[in-house]
């Protein structure tokens, strides 16, 4: 398991790394497996404290249990939950049918762009991985992100070692990517090694089915799945080659690049 | 991925259009590590926009750069083989793009280095060499690609090999293999090759298996750069990640550049099994010591026997990626380790010819993409080490502006003036035997930290009676003061000096200075014996605690180094007093 406690270092460092240098932090909270693992990770880092708020955009079609498991462990663990949601957009009736791409970014994009303008966060902690599309495999630890939330892919900062950005421009915040260099199999024999609690939908519950990536209501469909417990989980994983993300409608046709560009996660 | 297996770093550097996108994709496709689809939706892409499908299609995630052609940003892969994980970084090698290759290459454990077989060696092929040689990197395999387009010769091969050879033997890299391949064919990636029966050597994916797992760097001199220290609960924790060595509960620390020292009373870690009794090199740790001593984000932890050298000068190679660029006597922040300092670029000894690595003289700057060797002065020492003695705290970046535009490593380190006084305060320090009183006690009781005000300026120019009256302001404010003139040494502790054992009275001066400080006194200095570079032994032997030098002068002029308020004789001495109690505040002493 070494490689494990490599991953947690690196991690950790990043964490202490964005604590120390921004003033105004927050940490991006899906509730879905990854987020919930950085959040965990923020504990190590920090000796059992959560000491930057969690911001959640709920877009108001998430699954019913992602905001029960959200309320519950905000309690059990202390922690400072923002939530951010984008009213406007859903008073004047945006939903997935007016188009997907459209909903991404009203609900999601946009609703984080509000809390950020309004937060005046500086540094945004978030949970992306490299192996879980094309685009994110190019994102540096420290990632600049400008007035208009804007990601400039082709003149990112150099990275080397383990020195980052952390000045900026006035007006521009940075997205901070401390899972860069884990995989979903990394995440899962995390969440085992530590006893995580994760939210029941990743597992079958009965009707062969399971959430592999969590996202909207209506934009994501569970998988054929009879994996009841983690380490059925990580088996299943070690023998599939289906992408993870392939039940996640907005990844379909380049819909992913079109929405990091504009500062979607 | 899977954690079972071994995980090993490889980053792919060429010159564009040397086919790295292509070997890459051929060698994920060969070896059946490609997601499920994945090939059929880009040979279907390729068919809609009636472009012949390549290999190199299935990595170059960007819209923008399958229509260029070129990988603009690297990216990284993830390749099961064997017993290992792979991690592939593909990093551009387009020369703009060079900041980039770096950031990739700074990762990796082991290179592949790709080459035309049609075009040769090309100078960003010695580029990628050298710099592959300054990020550390001592295990590369060289691909000589495109063996197609030389109809498969041995010669042409075989040419490439010993010129490359001889150049990287310069830079004291020795590649491991050299492989003939052709990336659009699947020669000798995956593969072996039928087209060249001359070559008996492995294919690149046989080559990868043989790099090997660098040692931790468990048995160097133990670092631990501090990252900050946290008070979330009743605990004060100091946290920082295990650069080097390793260390126990028990361990007595020594901090630099402070010269603090203590005990590891307690290593901290949440959710872990069993209590922690010492952390090896490459891991984050947190502890806490057994005294309350002021320590913070910069300095260096190590065992006493072992520090780190401290010093505000060195030799360094640095390669520049800034647009701007960077004349002698330019000014940058540095970052080394977790420290951050003010940096000048003293002197430019020479630009590196990467091609011929031969080293241009005395230029006046360094341009975008040139690698130099420099040397740097700091604004304060900081604590470092050579980087061929111990790389993590050897090695730092360049920030201008908002970014870091260079990075470099550490040659030699230079003992200024003050090393020796610097070494007298460590070795005093190490063997200080402690009262029962500390010294926050003293802080909380006196209503302030110590510190001391150092006068400079001419004879008459009224620093004795500033000293003066901000000494009885001081005094009736309820502060612990005293006035320390050198004048007083003379006819006591230095009666045994002459003249000309100036430094000696010096030294002294410095002494008396710090016993007093450890007493907890705001000590105020004025003396016409000491000149500016007297005032620098003393800030040796005082650090660290805080010093304020405020020079005086009879008409405005330059001012001496490190002169943080200046004051001329006509001035206000109510006012001037409460300009230096204001920076004494700003500066932590008064609280």
């Amino acid at each position: 398991m070494k490689h494990l406690e490599e991953l947690e270092d690196k991690s950790v460092y990043i964490l202490r790394e964005a604590y120390k240098n921004f003033d105004n932090l927050c940490m991006l909270w899906s509730i879905g497996k990854d987020s919930t693992v950085l959040l965990w990770l923020m504990r190590k880092a920090f000796f059992g404290h959560a000491p930057i708020p969690l911001l959640h955009i709920d877009t108001s079609y998430k699954i019913k249990e992602m905001i029960e498991y959200r309320d519950r462990l905000a309690r059990d663990w202390d922690l400072t939950l923002v939530v951010g949601q984008n009213k406007e957009a859903l008073e004047a009736g945006m939903s997935p049918e007016r188009g997907r791409m459209e909903c991404c970014t009203a609900l999601k994009t946009r609703g984080l762009q509000q809390v950020l303008d309004e937060k005046r966060y500086n540094g945004v902690i978030v949970g992306v991985r490299s192996d879980e599309e094309g685009t994110r495999a190019k994102e540096r630890y420290f990632s600049p992100r400008d007035k208009n939330n804007d990601w400039d892919f082709r003149d990112q900062p150099p990275e080397l070692w383990d020195q980052f950005k952390t000045r900026f421009e006035p007006g521009t915040h940075v997205r901070i990517h401390p899972l860069l260099d884990w995989t979903e199999i990394n995440i899962w024999e995390y969440i085992k090694k530590e006893d995580i609690p994760v939210i029941p939908l990743y597992f079958d519950r009965g009707d062969g089915l399971r959430y592999r990536s969590l996202g909207c209501a209506p934009c994501t469909t569970p998988i054929r799945s009879t994996a009841k417990t983690v380490d059925e989980i990580i088996t299943e994983l070690r023998n599939t080659k289906v992408a993870e993300r392939s039940g996640r409608a907005q990844d379909a046709d380049r819909g992913m690049e079109k929405l990091r560009k504009d500062g979607y996660m | 991925m899977d954690t079972a297996k071994e995980h090993f770093q490889i980053v792919f550097v060429g010159h564009v259009d040397h086919g790295k996108s292509t070997l890459l994709g051929r060698l994920y496709a060969d070896t059946d590590s490609l997601p499920v689809g994945h090939l059929d939706k880009v040979r279907d892409i390729c068919a809609r926009q009636g472009k012949v499908f390549e290999y190199a299609f299935l990595f170059d995630a960007f819209l923008e750069e399958q229509e260029q052609g070129i990988t603009i940003d690297t990216a990284r892969t993830f390749f099961s083989w064997g017993d290992r994980q792979y991690i592939i970084i593909d990093a551009p090698g387009h020369k703009e793009f060079l900041k980039n290759m770096i950031s990739g290459a700074a990762r990796a454990e082991a290179a592949v280095l790709i080459i035309d077989a049609g075009e040769g060696i090309q100078e960003q092929s010695k580029r990628h060499g050298y710099l592959l040689s300054l990020l550390g990197i001592r295990q590369v395999v060289v691909v000589v690609n495109k063996m197609d387009l030389v109809g498969y010769s041995e010669e042409a091969f075989r040419a490439i090999e010993k010129e490359y050879r001889a150049f990287l033997s310069h830079l004291k890299l020795e590649p491991q293999y050299f492989i003939p391949a052709s990336a659009r064919n699947g020669d000798n990636v995956a593969a072996r090759s039928g087209a060249m029966p001359w070559y008996g050597g492995l294919t690149l994916l046989e080559s990868l298996a043989n790099f090997v797992k660098l040692p931790a760097r468990t048995d160097l001199p133990l670092r631990i750069p501090v990252q900050d220290i946290y008070k979330f609960d009743p605990r004060r924790i100091i946290a920082g990640r295990v650069e080097a060595g390793q260390f126990s509960v028990g361990d007595t620390l020594v901090f630099s550049p402070s010269n603090k020292t203590a005990v590891v009373k307690s290593i901290e870690a949440f959710n872990v099994p069993n209590v922690v009794h010492s952390v090896p090199a490459g891991r984050s740790a947190g502890f806490t010591l057994d005294e309350q001593i002021f320590v913070e984000r910069g300095e260096v932890a190590s065992h006493k026997d072992a520090a780190p050298e401290v010093s505000d000068r060195f030799k360094a190679n640095i390669f520049w990626m800034g647009k701007n660029p960077v004349p002698v006597g330019g000014r940058y922040l540095l970052r080394i380790a977790t420290a951050e300092v003010e940096m000048e670029v003293e002197a430019i000894l020479g630009i590196i010819d990467a091609s011929t690595l031969g080293r241009g003289e005395s230029p006046e700057r360094i341009e975008k993409n040139d690698v130099a060797e420099v040397i740097i002065r700091t604004r304060r020492p900081i604590a470092l080490d050579r980087y061929a003695d111990i790389d993590t705290t050897g090695r730092f970046v360049i920030i201008e502006g908002y970014d870091i535009q260079g990075g470099g490593i550490v040659m030699e380190v230079f003992k200024d003036e003050q090393e020796p006084f610097r070494a007298e305060a460590r070795r005093r320090d190490f063997e200080w035997r402690r009262g029962e009183i500390h010294l926050d006690e003293r802080v909380l009781r006196n209503g302030h930290y110590p510190g001391i005000v150092l006068f400079t300026g001419e004879k008459g120019s009224g620093k004795a009676r500033l000293a003066r009256h901000l000494e009885r302001r001081l005094f009736n404010g309820g502060k612990q003061v005293y006035l320390l003139d050198g004048k007083n040494l003379q006819y006591g502790l230095g009666t045994d000096l002459s003249d000309s054992d100036k430094e000696e009275m010096v030294r002294r001066f410095g002494e008396v200075a710090q016993i007093l400080l450890r007493a907890g006194q705001i000590v105020v200095s004025t003396t016409n014996t000491f000149a500016l570079a007297d005032h620098q032994i003393i800030r040796a032997l005082v650090h660290p605690h805080t010093v304020i030098a405020v020079h005086m002068s009879f008409v405005e002029g330059p001012l001496p180094d490190n002169t943080d308020l200046h004051f001329l004789e006509s001035d206000d001495l109510k006012a001037a007093a409460k300009t230096i109690m204001e920076l004494m505040e700003e500066k932590n002493i008064l609280l």
